[in-house]
């Protein structure tokens, strides 16, 4: 007997619903008995190693040189987030224009950002330039929640370290002592490290630098560096030639010989600048991975100091 | 009275404190046993000091804040209200096009969207727009991402996931207008849009392959390409989506699309609609916002039932969008589509493009664009689109 249209289409329709059902079975298992744990960032990843260690297995949606703002929403990313148990996001809406697609579309409901495996980590750091008075995008990519790049700030990664192994102790508390004792060497290895950071840039505090972007006033205000102006004039907008010309004139007249770019940004103008004042342009890593000597947390602050120092050292 | 009251309270803890701290010495005979309120008005005095004196150094070893009184100020429904984005597309064009006339100035369209999540379950989409042709519901539905076993559903009013113009919006284009496939084949800019449910799934896959599932139904109406005459004349449709990333700056993604309802021509007169989209994308992530290249191209084949019998048309875009630097990017498409209604007609065009991104909000978009349409008719046109986003910062078309 031929089949008409409607139920062709009818039976095909029950075929796939079924089929559908029938991949449903189970949620997604711990790997190995270690929870699955998204971070939005290399940063983030890294301190979720510091505390985890081998209780998690720990994935990172950007790369360390890559501009934080503008990861394209990949839907192999979403590999990764159906099987989460845990997702790490930056918050103040650095991720704003990717993680909200991602999260909305991979079905997983324990990590959406009213579940208990959403993590924010901006709830526990100290957060720089947060706007007081009306916030306009005249002013820019503005960030009306505070500026997002507070993991530069060694103080806050032990903040956002604490508050990692209380989360991942809520969610297997049976190693909640473990993640303790993980977090107690991370506090003694970064204090140690602080100490060192501090001998070494301690000639420099004080000190006039240019950055890029606005991605180093935790950098900066943690080291004792002031941040006289920035290559963009506003976040997000490139340089004008008026603004260049001011740039320059203000850093002779201060005598700045260091500019902070981020990899991912081109050299090109931020080199001409340089050449205009004699100033040599650092290019210091923002997070972790940036590249191959920043493999950790730790190391990249060892990292960046000491690009910085060589700098300071040179512009004597 | 009260005064009395408080003293005699405040010698009382003083004393159990200092008992506590001090225990007493069988030399000095301590206080007799019990809460005794001392008689002498200098004993008295020394006690107030010396509760004064524990009382503030137990606030300088405490120095908590004092509690924050009362809730948060102003009212609780605007910290509630949906995210809200305007987005303005004013298209010039001059030239001519005989078969698709333009306005030399036209706001093309202001649309409105508003997101919010709406309880532990779903979060809401409405996306309103505005223009000559009055106010129009684009989209409006719920996403329940919450769902067991790995499914998404959608319930509203939906662009229908058929290949990979259907379901964007005119402004997040590559283009101006839409390729001739979507006018010819798909319903023109409103294309499949219709009141529905959608679920869609990531399939199990091999390696690092990305396999997604969906399936859609719509109440049947859709602009001139669907329509229900009765509540049973369901549009079907159903997308599977294959993506690999090739190498880290490297992915491409090829798309199946199938589409089934009844058009207007007729009771029981049924289209039928398959596609297939390729999508090939090089973005270098440490150069990301300086370069990047985007090839894209959709075919559309179409069996559409008319009283005096079967029509079958197909056409096809290709896509090439290259950024230069921060602010340029320039383009080129190449259109080739039969009729629906009439596949021995072939409407075939170029265009090329050009971008300058002002920010990430605002953009202005130069369109040089050539048609032949069947029958010998041309179209020449160039349109120039002015593209600005107000409000919340949306997520960034992929």
């Amino acid at each position: 007997m031929p089949i008409s249209a409607p139920s062709r289409l009818f039976r095909t329709l029950a075929l796939a619903a079924t089929a559908l059902l029938g991949l449903a079975a189970g949620p997604a298992l711990r790997a190995g008995g270690k929870l699955n744990v998204v971070a939005t960032t290399t940063d983030l990843a890294a301190l979720a190693t510091e505390v985890g260690g081998e209780k998690v297995a720990v994935t990172a949606i950007a790369r360390g040189y890559q501009d934080p703002h503008f990861v394209e929403a990949k839907p192999s990313f979403l590999l990764n987030l159906r099987k989460a148990d845990l997702v790490l996001a930056v918050g103040l809406e650095l991720e704003v224009g990717w993680l909200p697609p991602l999260l909305n579309q991979c079905g997983n409901p324990k990590v959406q950002p009213s579940a208990p495996g959403y993590f924010d980590a901006s709830r526990s750091a100290e957060i720089l330039e947060i706007p007081s008075g009306p916030v306009s995008r005249a002013q820019g990519d503005v960030h009306p929640l505070g500026n997002p790049h507070y993991w530069l700030d060694p103080r806050n990664g032990a903040r956002i370290a604490e508050a990692l192994a209380r989360k991942l102790a809520e969610m297997d508390p049976g190693d909640a002592a473990y993640f303790q004792g993980r977090l107690a060497d991370f506090r003694r290895r970064l204090e140690a490290a602080e100490k060192r950071w501090d001998e070494a840039m301690k000639p420099y505090r004080g000190r006039k630098v240019v950055t890029y972007h606005r991605s180093w006033p935790n950098f900066t205000s943690r080291f004792g560096l002031q941040v006289a102006d920035y290559v963009e004039p506003r976040p997000g907008i490139p340089p004008s030639p008026g603004h260049l010309v001011q740039l320059m004139g203000m850093m002779k007249r201060e005598g700045i010989k260091v500019i902070l770019v981020e990899p991912y940004f081109d050299l090109k103008t931020p080199q001409s600048v340089a050449r205009e004042t004699g100033a040599q342009v650092v290019v210091l890593m923002p997070s972790v991975g940036g590249n191959a000597e920043t493999g950790d947390y730790l190391k990249l602050f060892d990292y960046d100091v000491d690009q910085l120092v060589k700098a300071f050292r040179a512009a004597k | 009275m009260l005064r009395a009251t408080s003293i005699l309270a405040l010698t009382t803890a003083c004393a159990l404190r200092l008992s506590a701290q001090q225990p007493a010495s069988p030399a000095q005979p301590g206080p007799a046993p019990g809460p005794a309120a001392p008689q002498d008005p200098e004993q008295l005095k020394a006690l107030e000091a010396r509760v004064r004196k524990l009382e503030a150094e137990a606030a300088a070893r405490e120095a908590t804040p004092p509690p924050r009184l009362g809730g948060a100020e102003g009212s609780a429904s605007k910290s509630l209200n949906p995210d809200i984005s305007v987005i303005g597309n004013l298209v010039a064009s001059a030239g001519h096009d005989p078969v698709r006339p333009s306005d030399g100035l036209d706001l093309h369209e202001a649309e409105v969207a508003l997101g919010a999540v709406v309880d532990p379950y779903s979060r809401g989409d409405v996306i309103l727009s505005f223009g000559d042709g009055g106010a129009a519901v684009e989209e409006a539905y719920l996403t329940f991402n919450a769902l067991p076993g790995g499914f998404v559903a959608k319930a509203g009013k939906l662009r229908a996931a058929f290949g990979k113009v259907n379901p964007a919006h005119t402004h997040n284009l590559a283009w101006t207008d839409r390729p001739l496939v979507t006018e010819n084949l798909l319903g023109g800019e409103e294309g499949i849009a219709d009141a529905g449910l959608s679920v869609s799934r990531i399939l199990p896959a091999p390696g690092s392959l990305f396999l997604e599932a969906t399936g859609e139904v719509y109440r049947g109406t859709s602009g001139d390409l669907f329509e229900a005459r009765k509540k049973k004349d369901l549009t079907a449709v159903g997308h599977l989506k294959a993506y690999q990333d090739l190498t880290e700056n490297t992915n491409l993604e090829i798309g199946l699309s199938y589409a089934r309802g009844h058009n207007p021509a007729g009771e029981g007169l049924v289209t039928t609609l398959r596609g297939l989209d390729a999508t090939l994308r090089w973005k270098p992530l440490l150069r990301s916002i300086y370069t990047s290249l985007l090839w894209r191209t959709e075919v559309v084949w179409s069996r559409r039932e008319a009283p005096d019998g079967v029509r079958d048309a197909k056409g096809f875009y290709s896509s090439l969008d290259y950024r230069l630097d921060r602010r340029w990017t320039f383009g080129a498409r190449v259109d080739r589509s039969e009729r629906a209604e009439a596949p021995d007609l072939v409407d075939k065009g170029q265009s090329l493009l050009g971008t300058f991104w002002l920010s990430e909000f605002s953009q202005l978009r130069g369109q040089l664009k050539s048609t032949r349409y069947a029958g010998g008719a041309k179209g020449s046109e160039f349109r120039l689109q002015l593209v600005f986003l107000m409000g919340a910062h949306g997520a960034h078309p992929f």
